[in-house]
This record gives C-alpha cells, structure tokens and sequence, in this order.
C-alpha cells in the first residue's frame, strides 16, 4: 500500500479504486477495461493539477516522503560498477554518507551522497541520513581520491540536517562541515551536485558547494528545517507551514534567487510515483550539466566555482 | 560594483568613550549576579571583577581595546536592499532590520576594521551579538569577504571574532550560501599566504561555526565562550540525555582538540600580538620599530608588515631599516 500525504486523499482514492477494479475484472471485461482507463485517465489530470500547484508545506512533505527514491536508488540506477568505499581513516565508517566509484554514463567518477534508509533496520544503518563528522570527513576523503585521479564528483544531496549529539559535537562538527565546504570548493575536477530529497541547512551544503547544482522538482533546500524555524522565530512547532512558506524552499524560489542551477522535472505525482524515471531524469540532467566543465582544466574549474557561489545573493547587496 | 570605491571613505574613528553612557551605573555579572559599578566593568574589559565571567561585548568596544591605543580605520560595507525573501514571521523582517539598524546605528551584524596590532598592520572582523544576534546573512557573508580583500590588498593577517547564534533564518537559503562564501574568504588568505586567526568569543553556533570560524589557521576562544555547531537543546532533545558538565564550552573544545587555545580576555592582546608577530615578522630581524602612532610608514618603512611576502630571506643591508634602532 502506497503511504499517502495528507493533500493526496482524493488521489489515493482513485489509485484505490483503480487497483480494486484490476483485481476484480478479468481481462476480457471490456467494461471494467473502460471504466479502469476513464478513471486513469482522471487520476492523471488529478495528480497533474495537485503536484503542478503544491504548496511549499506539500513540497516539504513529498521531499520527505518514506517511499521517494533515496541516494541508493539513483546510484544503483545510474552509476556502473559502483564500489562503496569506507571510513574517514580516523574513527569511523559514517553510513549515513554513501561514497565512492563508479562509471556515470562511460565516465569514471566518485559518487558521495547521504542515504536516509528505506525501512526501520537501513533507517538506523544510515541514521536517517544525519551525517557526524566521520562522514564528512569520509566525504572530504573521496573527495581527495577525485582530484588525485582528475575524476569527477557527483554528490546526490539527501539529508534532514548533520546529526546533532554529543559526540558528534566532540569529535568538530562544524569542522567537518566547514572543512568539506573547504575541500569542495578547492577541487580542480569538476562537481555536479543534486538535491535529490531534502537539503537540509549545513548538513547538505557541506556536500553542495558544486558547479553546478541541481535539484529535482520537488525536493527542498533550506538553512534550516521548517519545524526547526517555527519553534525559534514563532516559538511553536506547529507554525511549519507558515515557515515553509516564509523560508523560500522550493527548487523554483531557489532558481528563481539563482542559487541554483537547474531543476530536474519530476515524472507525474512526483518520484516517488515512478522511481525509475525520476532517476533518469536525474541521470540526464546531471549528464548535461557536467558536460562543458570536463572541458575546463583544473583552476579554471576552481575559480568558475568560487565566482559562482560569490555572486550569489549579490543582486541584493546595494 | 568596485569594492574599493567603497574603501576609499573609510571613517576615523579615534575612539574617545563609548557614546552611549550606560543609564544604569551598575551592571549586573549574568554568571555571579554581582553587581559591579560599570567604570570598573570597563576598566577589567568586560570581564566581571567576582568570578571571571566574560561578559559579551559591542563591536566598537572589541575594536577600541584591540588595537593599538584604540585608533582604527572602518570601512563602508554593502548592506542588503530591505528584505530578499519578504520575509516574515511574527514580523517583517523588513521592519526588525529597520528597528535594529536604528537602534544600534549599524547596518548589520559585522564592522570591518584596519589598524595597528603591535605595530602590525592588521584586518579585523568583529560580529556584533545584539544585530539580531550576530546572525549571519549576505551582509555578513560580504563583510568577510571584503575583509579578506582588504587584508590581502594590504598583505596583512586577517582577525575574526565572531558572535553570532548561526545564519539568518530570515534570509533563508542566500544565508545558508554565506557559509561557502565566507569560506571562499578563507582560501583567498591562504592562497595569499597570509595569517588568517579566529578568536571565537560568546556564542559561536550554527552555519557560523560550520564555516569560516572553525578554519583559522589558529583558533583561539575566550574562556567559557559557547562554542558548538547544534544548540545544546536540540542535542538534549534528540539524545534524551542530560549533556556532559561544561559542554561546548570553550575549555570543553580545547580538551577535544577542537582549538588552539583558550585566552582570558586580559591576555588577548597580548597573545594575538605576539602570534602576528611570529607569522608576520618570520626573523626576529624583520620587526618593524613602532613609533608613537604605531604607524612603521613614519619610520622609513615601505612594506607596512616589514616582512618579505615572498618569502625570500630579507637581505642585511636591505632590512637594516627594519631593524629596531637603538636610540
Ligand atoms: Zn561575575
């Protein structure tokens, strides 16, 4: 059974009923057939119209939804040969960053994403895809691996934010933050970076300071969790929705205030509806989008980066 | 937008006294309660008298007792047209940025400052904590990365002392970016070779941490700062535990090998004088004499810092003017 989210009861009705009406008729029932085909055809111009207009609260939700397609998913889909490699050679192997190499469309290149799990037991392998600071250092580690062997780095970006507990705290969390933002923004190879999910504050940056960055349509990217921003400046968690709104976290606020890329459409009812053609979507964008760098050599790759993320937010400087 | 047309009017600020005489002659230690007479307070730089407490302190007076007999150079820094996002919660942010700038006569949470440290041309970025609580938006981010421009252009060591609880929430995701921004500030000092130290002062957290604070080539933090990435509320709730004794405290981060050292503000001067010193000068031979105004160009020098940034070994003859003269 598919989990639904709150905006999608008529929706969920009509896939119920679909489903129901297969089960029920045999193939040679032409008026079953008929009655299956007029209310696809329904439930398609429904979805349409629901995910074309989802509000940002709708978007949080979908970015989170359990059955969306995680950084597993699009590596399995997308990368050839993939071999996970481990550890940040200091403390720890932190699984809820998923690295390593792989061939992208004929090309060589090391993969680093965060995984949030798909069920209880993975949920807890990965931490929900809250990285401590080994996996920021794995990250900067794989990161080193790119520019030694002029491959590049394709980060897929799916995280509630880095893990705040005690060791985390102790061991320089914000180290490892600040220092893989450091180590990315130094690479002379070029860095594609997707927010595949959910963006979460400086959790996500520390893998997004890319040339290019993309984000799948209905994912979210924001400096701080919607919750987490209504409990602070409205001083109740139950203001999310407003602070959704408010924080501007949608991939089409976030292209509109150019500080993304590029967006990459989602199939109809969203990736988790057709995990397989998201992921080639993705695929393609991503393609597409580090073409002219492998063009470029090293320091112009470096400093086409550093202008990049320098311009943003200049527009409203005066 | 050419940065130096905005250097080009920088503002003398010989610093007399605070402007604002405080209404209340008694300040209150927020750590021992004592009250304490505020001359005596200003006199023991905000350090409460009692119990050693390190009280937060104005921007204008972190400068004022930095630099040599408290003369710097400001400089002008862009500020964001009204609010990017329209932002607002239970209020515009429009109007708390409105209500803040006039209150405090500043556009935002950071002043840039240039002037003498030991006689040492220096850069200094000093957050202030009461501009919405020193959080960092584009203003912010933009103040550190002029800061480095200025300090690379005068070949000088950069100083940060943030106070600051993490990015601006109201600036949403172009807040978030001020992390790779001022990180970008970072690199553009050690690709110049240049000494960029971090004095990390009462609170230190968020995306602040997670950037440019936690990259000085030295971290230094006053005693008893709280220093940290996650706040510990958050940390408590996630973990349902009570959190160890003096957590992200900054002797707590020197135990875990998080920072260099942890500096009573009486000894602050001092110590950052004596480590631009040893980045600066690399020989003993390259100290530059300081004359009353600490100002080496009055001496003859022509290379404000006396040192060679090539890192070519100076040559006797040619840094004999350098040398402190025995009269
Ligand atoms: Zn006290």
């Amino acid at each position: 059974m598919l989990s639904h989210l709150d905006f999608e009861q008529s929706i969920v009705e009509l896939e119920t009923k679909i489903e129901e009406l297969r089960h029920l008729g045999d193939a040679a029932n032409l008026k079953i057939a008929g009655e299956v085909s007029r209310l696809e055809a329904r439930l398609d111009r429904l979805l349409r119209q629901t995910y074309a207009k989802l509000a940002p609260w709708q978007k949080v939700q979908v970015a989170r939804h359990p059955r969306r397609p995680h950084c597993t998913d699009f590596i399995s889909g997308l990368i050839e040969g993939f071999t996970p490699l481990a550890g940040d050679r200091a403390f720890a192997d932190d699984e809820a960053i998923v690295g390593g190499l792989g061939r992208f469309r004929g090309l060589s290149v090391v993969v680093i994403g965060q995984e949030k799990g798909a069920d209880t037991d993975s949920r807890v392998k990965h931490n929900f895809g809250m990285a401590k600071p080994e996996g920021y250092r794995k990250a900067q580690r794989l990161m080193a691996v790119a520019e030694r062997f002029g491959l590049p780095v394709v980060t897929l970006v799916d995280t509630p934010g880095a893990y705040p507990g005690v060791g985390a705290e102790e061991r320089g969390q914000a180290e490892a933050i600040a220092r893989s933002i450091d180590v990315s923004l130094a690479l002379r190879v070029p860095v594609v970076g997707t927010v595949i999910g959910e963006g979460g504050s400086g959790g996500a940056i520390a893998l997004a300071a890319a040339n290019s960055v993309l984000m799948l349509e209905h994912a979210i990217y924001s400096v701080i969790s919607p919750e987490g921003c209504a409990s602070i400046l409205w001083r109740s968690g139950e203001h999310a929705r407003d602070a959704a709104e408010a924080l501007k976290l949608t991939a089409a606020d976030l292209l509109h205030l150019k500080v993304i890329d590029e967006i990459v459409p989602e199939p109809v009812g969203a990736a988790h509806r057709d995990p397989a053609t998201a992921i080639r979507h993705t695929g393609d964008a991503i393609e597409a989008a580090l073409k002219p760098f492998l063009a470029l050599d090293g320091p112009a790759l470096k400093a086409r980066r550093r202008e990049k993320f320098l311009a943003i937010g200049s527009q409203f400087l005066i | 937008m050419n940065w130096l047309t905005n250097y080009v009017r920088p503002k003398l600020r010989a610093l007399v006294r605070k402007p604002d005489v405080p209404d209340n002659l008694w300040v209150q230690c927020p750590s021992c309660e004592q009250m304490v007479f505020h001359r005596e307070m200003e006199a023991s730089l905000h350090v409460c008298p009692n119990c050693g407490h390190h009280l937060r302190l104005p921007a204008d007076r972190r400068l004022a007792i930095l630099f040599d007999d408290g003369v710097y150079q400001t400089i002008e820094l862009p500020r964001i047209e009204a609010d990017p996002l329209k932002f607002r919660d239970r209020k515009r942010y429009g109007d708390r940025l409105k209500e803040t700038r006039a209150k405090l006569g500043a556009d935002d949470a950071i002043r840039v400052a240039h002037g003498r440290l030991g006689g040492i041309g220096v850069v200094v970025a000093v957050f202030e904590f009461g501009f919405m609580g020193g959080s960092m938006g584009i203003a912010v981010g933009e103040g550190l990365v002029r800061a480095a421009r200025l300090a690379v252009l005068q070949r000088a060591p950069l100083i940060v002392f943030p106070a600051s609880g993490g990015a601006r929430m109201q600036e949403g995701i172009l807040s978030l970016m001020q992390m790779p921004r001022s990180v970008i500030a970072v690199q553009e000092m050690r690709e110049a070779g240049l000494p960029y130290i971090v004095v990390l002062t009462d609170p230190t957290t968020g995306g602040v941490t997670a950037s440019f604070a936690m990259l000085g080539d030295i971290a230094i933090a006053e005693p008893g700062a709280v220093i940290g990435f996650a706040g510990a509320r958050v940390i408590e709730d996630t973990i349902r535990q009570q959190l160890p004794a003096g957590f992200q405290r900054a002797e707590y981060l020197l135990d875990h090998g998080i920072i260099d050292m942890v500096v009573h503000r009486h000894k602050l001067r001092d110590t950052l004088i004596r480590l631009v010193d040893l980045l600066v000068n690399k020989r003993a031979a390259d100290v530059v004499p300081i004359t009353a105004h600490g100002d080496p160009s009055a001496n003859g020098a022509t290379r404000p810092n006396g040192a060679d940034r090539t890192g070519e070994p100076i040559p006797a003859e040619r840094s004999h003017d350098h040398r402190p003269r025995a009269d």
